[in-house]
């Protein structure tokens, strides 16, 4: 039915060329190389020449390769019966399960109309005081988790999928080393959680191209549960090999790079994916938890440098804890003021008293004489530090109030904590230890 | 439509390439077709036989050979009543009555008037038969909520004009011919309570323009204190995210001291303009007594919507804030973020294949940026009275760095600088304006001896700080200690503001005149303590009784009280007691 051309122009990186008459922006194809067939999409058109981008890369390609516009978007099966499926990049199944072809949904669809959306106002529970209390995480945000790479990023984003009151996790993964990709599986497996989940997964070892579909298709996919009054929760794990994918092309298109060889779109692109997070209107919600390795630990990098600025917060993964500074989550003053009447100073207050006990450790290390109120400092941050922020902690938001009222009831006076005394007499543990 | 149509020939992202046969002009609107939809474009370059256009939407499922529409006419914007309360997008489509009619989602190709045909105005003429009129002079009036909204004549009218007709007193909708006018050569215009601006292009019909003086009550005391705005002024708010500054900006549009407030949420989390768009209807405007979204107008390019649309959002929300300002009002434009747009600047510069400046950004950006701010300023009118725009836009810098090209070139254009700075943030000191880097050429609302003094203090109060973290604090004598905790209690009592509390987050320009001369009257008092721990406890106390201070209203009985002990605790420790 649809006409094949034969003659490849130009083949660079990824990105093939070809003539040919009536393509659409955006259309896609079939190419037939010696190593087999592969999906491309048209990424730009020049009078008759056109540029695709093959999913499963240029190798093996000839100049008489076959290549054949398919008519339609890239798209994909939306069904029930995608739930417990193992798919790569382009939709293809990765399990030894069938290919699915019904209902075919196009993948990165139009954005969400702003009065169609409506104020988060449910707090997803990890039982992780550092979030729980801290930055609290809200159904339909979008979060990215910043860690240097070694991390146990991973590990964090199963725990939280797999304690988070959700109905369908869908995980997308970018750049997975082929064990951390097993890992998710076995966890998921192993919690029951696996007939809930879509995994949507391309590896370090497959083609780029297909790297920088994971999100579209992840996105699409929960949109159309969330339509229907679903509440899903999409991890998408690294964003930045996704964002190094969207780098490889740029650089092969000749695009001029704005910083560190990204190309300048990277916060328009970024956006698009993160702002289908959304709570509908009279329908489900998508919450987006997202991992950004920052490469040197550099949080100034382009790649989590523009995710901070379109997410709503960040959490920092250092040395196994979430950093209280610069860990933010922006939503939480929506759930934080009616959970309990002291949640926000007893999360204001802490923090400020571990600023002042790392300005106190910084004295210290400096071999100063400690003030008394220095060692009031040491005394609490040690106990914040292992009572609190350790990663292992896990009790529910009231019991950590608690515990945060008891840890400063032990190592100061009420009026140090310049906490108004309507809460003190209120909340302040009456006998200390 | 028009008869001159183009063929696409290339198309790469959302730039398209178009053959002409016709003249075209640049900036001209274009429309692109594919199928039954139509995708708005500008022309932004022309070579040869060929213009370049951005188009305002995906361009998926474009076709080489597809047809262009051009319109003849530059990107403009529908000025009139009933635009306030409403929510647009950056090409103002309503996007609530979009929502009514798409759903969920935003669908490309979709175009909607942005005054409503149906709404009926109550329309009282003020020129009469025979009057000459220039542009921008009034013709008649509507209510609009919260006040009298003017029907001008058209601002593209150049020279004099005379009214040959007017409607009599009555309900129109806003296509109604209301005065026809006619000039010495003999046209004839006639005028509805409609008219279009190109939004590139300032609107320039009044007298003269002034120096910005008069200070604008933001109700944040570090802005209206140690760095004010002026009416009519601009500034700017740079910071790294989370940092605060959309949380800065969404106090101001609730507080600030204005008759319109213009929110261009650029490039931003739609998330920010949800909760704009459903709590300001339930606020109530002190100044008023009426909900706080009739003095608001939202234009909402998020940073998942078409990025050339973000470009052009900026824009709209200027030319619709000078419209305002034209009817004698003062006007706050909010941009957030004005890196968003330079951002989408640069996207079309690198598709154009320009030559690229520093990181990338077009070498332009700065006198692009110039004008943007110069839109900003108070102007007398025709009739005598004052109007002003307002416009503070925040900056995103690339890591947090103000060494960036687009807040430099913001820094050299604007009155004041609230630059928000990352420390005071994580230790959650908020707003978490820097009190040492931030500047302001505007005069404030707090007697200014007072503020130097203010300002003496916290300087030498950071500088014996950092000594302290060489010499330690036994290495610090009483005296320089003392500076130290005073600084810190100015910080946390008067520069920090809780922001969600319902007395602490509005400070009115009176009560920062009287806080702030008690708390001037502790920084300059002499006092004196045994031993550094006794200092450092006094120093607790008071900033704990000052807080609960800040809390209370003015006119409460406890106001007194905790002000008497305030008093009580500082004569205790001065030198008479």
């Amino acid at each position: 039915m649809h006409k094949v051309y034969h003659r490849i122009e130009q083949i660079a990186g990824n990105v093939i060329t070809v003539r040919a008459d009536g393509v659409m922006n955006g259309e896609l194809a079939q190419v037939v190389g010696t190593l087999g067939t592969s999906l491309a999409q048209v990424i730009r058109l020049e009078k008759d020449k056109v540029f695709l981008q093959v999913f499963a890369g240029s190798r093996g390609i000839a100049t008489d390769g076959q290549v054949r516009f398919l008519g339609h978007k890239m798209d994909v099966s939306f069904t029930e019966a995608l739930l417990g499926r193992v798919f790569n990049g382009s939709g293809q199944p990765r399990d030894n399960g069938p290919t699915l072809d019904e209902n075919r949904i196009a993948i990165g669809g139009p954005s969400v109309n702003p009065a169609k959306r409506i104020i988060p106002r449910k707090m997803v529970r990890t039982g992780i005081p550092m979030i729980d209390v801290f930055n609290s995480l809200v159904e339909s945000q979008k979060l990215p988790i910043f860690a240097a790479a070694g991390e146990p990023y991973n590990e964090l984003l199963a725990r939280i999928a797999l304690q988070a009151e959700v109905d369908i996790i869908i995980l997308g993964g970018m750049g997975l080393k082929h064990d951390d990709y097993l890992q998710f599986r076995d966890t998921l497996e192993a919690n029951g959680a696996l007939s809930r989940s879509i995994l949507f997964i391309h590896t370090a070892a497959d083609p780029t191209v297909e790297c920088q579909m994971v999100p579209d298709i992840s996105l699409a996919v929960a949109e159309q549960f969330a339509l229907q009054n679903k509440r899903v929760l999409v991890l998408l794990t690294d964003m930045t090999s996704f964002a190094d994918a969207l780098k490889e092309i740029a650089i092969t298109m000749e695009q001029i790079p704005a910083n560190r060889g990204y190309p300048g779109d990277l916060y328009s692109q970024l956006a698009s994916r993160y702002e289908k997070a959304v709570d509908f209107e009279g329908a489900g919600s998508i919450t987006i938890l997202a991992v950004t390795t920052m490469p040197g630990d550099d949080v100034t990098h382009p790649v989590p440098d523009n995710t901070g600025y379109i997410t709503e917060g960040q959490f920092y993964l250092r040395n196994g804890r979430i950093e209280p500074f610069g860990s933010l989550s922006r939503l939480k003053q929506q759930v934080n003021g009616k959970t309990r009447e002291d949640h926000r100073t007893v999360m204001n207050t802490m923090i400020q008293l571990y600023a002042s006990y790392k300005e106190t450790l910084e004295k210290q290390s400096m071999g100063f004489r400690m003030s008394a109120w220095d060692n009031k400092l040491l005394r609490y941050g040690e106990r914040f530090e292992k009572e609190m922020m350790d990663l292992s902690v896990n009790i529910p938001l009231e019991a950590a109030l608690d515990l945060g009222w008891q840890i400063m009831a032990d190592c100061f006076d009420p009026a140090e904590t310049g906490i108004s005394s309507k809460l003190t007499e209120k909340f302040w543990p009456k006998a200390t230890a | 439509m028009s008869e001159n149509v183009g063929r696409i020939v290339g198309i790469n992202g959302n730039l398209i390439t178009v053959k002409f046969d016709k003249p075209v002009t640049q900036s001209e609107v274009g429309y692109a077709r594919t199928g039954q939809i139509a995708l708005k474009s500008e022309v932004i370059r022309i070579r040869g036989e060929n213009a370049e256009l951005q188009v305002f939407e995906d361009t998926t499922g474009l076709r080489v050979g597809d047809p262009v529409e051009f319109s003849g006419s530059l990107l403009a914007v529908e000025l009139g009543p009933g635009l306030l309360a409403q929510v647009y997008d950056g090409l103002q489509n309503p996007l609530p009555k979009l929502a009514e009619q798409c759903g969920f989602f935003l669908q490309r190709g979709t175009y909607l008037k942005a005054l409503d045909r149906a709404t009926k105005w109550a329309y009282t003429p003020q020129a009469r038969k025979g009057d000459e009129v220039t542009a921008g002079d009034t013709l008649g009036t509507v209510p609009e909520g919260i006040f009298t909204h003017r029907i001008m004549v058209p601002f593209r009218l150049a020279g004099k004009w005379q009214v040959a007709e007017t409607v009599a007193a009555g309900s129109y909708d806003v296509d109604q011919v209301v005065a026809k006018l006619r000039n010495e050569r003999g046209d004839e215009v006639a005028v509805s309570m409609v008219q279009e601006w190109p939004v590139k292009v300032p609107i320039k019909a009044y007298a003269e323009r002034l120096r910005p003086t008069d200070p604008l009550v933001t109700k944040v005391r570090i802005i209206d204190t140690f760095f004010p705005v002026a009416r009519g002024g601009v500034y700017c708010i740079p910071g790294p995210f989370g940092a605060g500054k959309t949380v800065l900006q969404q106090i101001t549009s609730k507080h600030a001291d204005v008759d319109v407030v213009l929110v261009a949420a650029c490039g931003e989390r739609a998330g920010e303009v949800v909760e704009t768009l459903r709590e300001f209807p339930e606020l109530t405007d002190p100044r008023t007594g009426k909900s706080l979204m009739e003095r608001t107008l939202i234009i909402c390019n998020t940073s998942s919507m078409p990025v050339a649309a973000r470009e052009a959002s900026v824009y709209t929300a200027v030319t619709i804030c000078e419209y305002y300002r034209q009817m004698g009002l003062n006007v706050l434009l909010l941009a957030d973020s004005t890196s968003r747009w330079a951002q989408a600047l640069r996207e079309m510069s690198g598709r154009l294949e320009e030559i690229p400046g520093e990181e990338a950004f077009p070498a332009y950006l700065e006198s692009v940026i110039a004008a943007f701010y110069e839109r900003g300023g108070v102007v007398r009118l025709k009739d005598g009275t004052t109007g002003s725009v307002t416009i503070g836009g925040t900056v995103s810098p690339a890591g947090g760095n103000f060494d960036e090209p687009v807040t430099q070139a913001t820094l050299k254009v604007v009155g004041a600088f609230h630059g928000l700075n990352r420390e005071r943030s994580d230790a959650r000191r908020y707003p978490a304006i820097h009190p040492l880097d931030s500047w302001s050429k505007y005069p404030g609302v707090v007697d200014a001896q007072q503020v130097a003094q203010a300002r003496k203090t916290l300087r030498q109060g950071n500088e014996v700080s950092q000594m302290m973290k060489v010499v330690g604090e036994e290495g610090t004598s009483i005296e320089d200690f003392v500076v130290y905790l005073k600084s810190e209690f100015l910080d946390a009592t008067y520069l920090q503001q809780n922001s969600f509390h319902d007395v602490d987050a509005a400070t009115g320009a009176d009560r920062q005149k009287y806080v702030f001369a008690k708390i001037h009257g502790i920084l300059t008092a002499k006092v004196f303590f045994p031993d550094k721990d006794a200092a450092r406890k006094w120093f607790l106390q008071l900033t704990s009784v000052t807080k609960d201070w800040n809390l209370v209203p003015m006119d409460a009985a406890e106001f007194k009280q905790l002000e008497q002990r305030i008093d009580a605790m500082l004569a205790e420790v001065s030198e008479h007691a």
